[in-house]
């Protein structure tokens, strides 16, 4: 079964991936820079390639940008 | 009072800064200017927003252009309660980019004027979770001394709203700050001008927070030169003592040996 999830506000069926660092490889960013919350609950950068994505996942993944 | 540049310094959250501006890096049309901006602005601090990335059009991440050795100032801006903003300063911190974090709530779309309450609920919690607390506010004395009492590392009422560029609007209620808070006061938002960087420093602010008037300007590089001159002469003529202001006239040359008719 493929995995639903919400990613930053859009519902997404991942093509392949099934952990976090696998989330970010196949959009090509950087896990150096960015931030990652699944559930309501911080990632750490370290457990990003082992993290699981379940199906019903809220997932959040943030950068810096230029602010105020 | 006079102090020596070389020993004026900023002590924020018990971190020495040897600069009095603090610059931020929103706005701008390229990003890649930014190295150059800093270094004509001599500043040690920027602040940050933090966003979701957008997954059809992944953005760089505007680290790539803050030079090393900078202090970063993430804000919680998007932020309209105290939970939301201790949600985004978690969620900065785990950058791993320090622990500094200005506290920005707004429920107001139209003026954009921080909810000092909300601010106040937001220091207590990062403080005691160990962040360097700056929180924007509105220049309200009893709120500030709440926040001192909350653990802030300093003070940062706003001059005028966000990106108007009006300058001191609340001059008066930024001197009682100033007056009566023991911690540093920052001024944040509505400086547009030299002349209005230069003027809160001289009334004895401990430093200033600005963007747009950089960012927007036609020569970003050039405008920070003039803020970081600007905030030297303020800051030097605070510590120099600005002389009494009087409504009748004093003669600056002597009022005899005048040549006779």
């Amino acid at each position: 079964m493929t995995a639903t999830i919400m990613l930053n506000g859009k519902s997404i069926s991942p093509d392949a991936a099934k952990t976090i660092g696998q989330l970010l490889g196949e959009h090509a960013i950087d896990p150096s820079h960015v931030v990652v919350e699944v559930n309501r609950a911080l990632v750490s950068r370290e457990n990003f390639d082992r993290f699981p994505i379940r199906d019903g996942d809220v997932i959040e993944v943030l950068r810096f940008v230029g602010g105020g | 009072l006079w102090v020596e540049d070389d020993v004026d310094e900023l002590i924020i959250g018990g971190v020495t800064v040897h600069s009095r501006l603090i610059t931020g890096s929103g706005k701008y049309h390229d990003d890649r200017i930014i190295p150059e901006v800093l270094a004509a602005a001599e500043c040690d601090i920027i602040t940050v927003a933090l966003r979701r990335i957008d997954f059809n059009r992944p953005s760089e991440s505007i680290l790539n252009n803050i030079p090393k050795g900078k202090i970063l100032l993430p804000n919680t801006s998007g932020a309209r309660t105290a939970e939301e903003a201790i949600r985004s300063a978690r969620l900065s911190r785990a950058m791993g980019c320090g622990n500094w974090i200005k506290i920005e709530v707004i429920n107001d779309q139209k003026y954009l004027l921080p909810d000092n309450s909300e601010t106040i609920q937001a220091t207590e919690v990062l403080a005691k979770e160990g962040f360097i607390v700056l929180p924007y506010m509105y220049p309200d004395l009893i709120a500030a001394r709440r926040m001192v009492e909350a653990g802030a590392a300093a003070i940062m009422p706003l001059g005028a709203p966000i990106g108007t560029n009006r300058g001191l609007l609340t001059k008066d209620f930024i001197a009682m700050l100033i007056e009566e808070i023991d911690l540093p006061v920052i001024v944040d938002a509505g400086i547009g001008r030299p002349s209005h960087a230069a003027a809160a420093m001289e009334m004895g602010a401990a430093a200033v927070l600005l963007n747009t008037a950089i960012a927007t300007s036609d020569d970003p590089v050039a405008m920070a030169r003039a803020f970081k001159l600007a905030v030297q002469a303020g800051r030097t003529a605070y510590c120099a003592g600005c002389a009494a202001e009087s409504s009748e006239a004093h003669a600056s040359s002597p009022l005899t040996g005048f040549l006779d008719n």
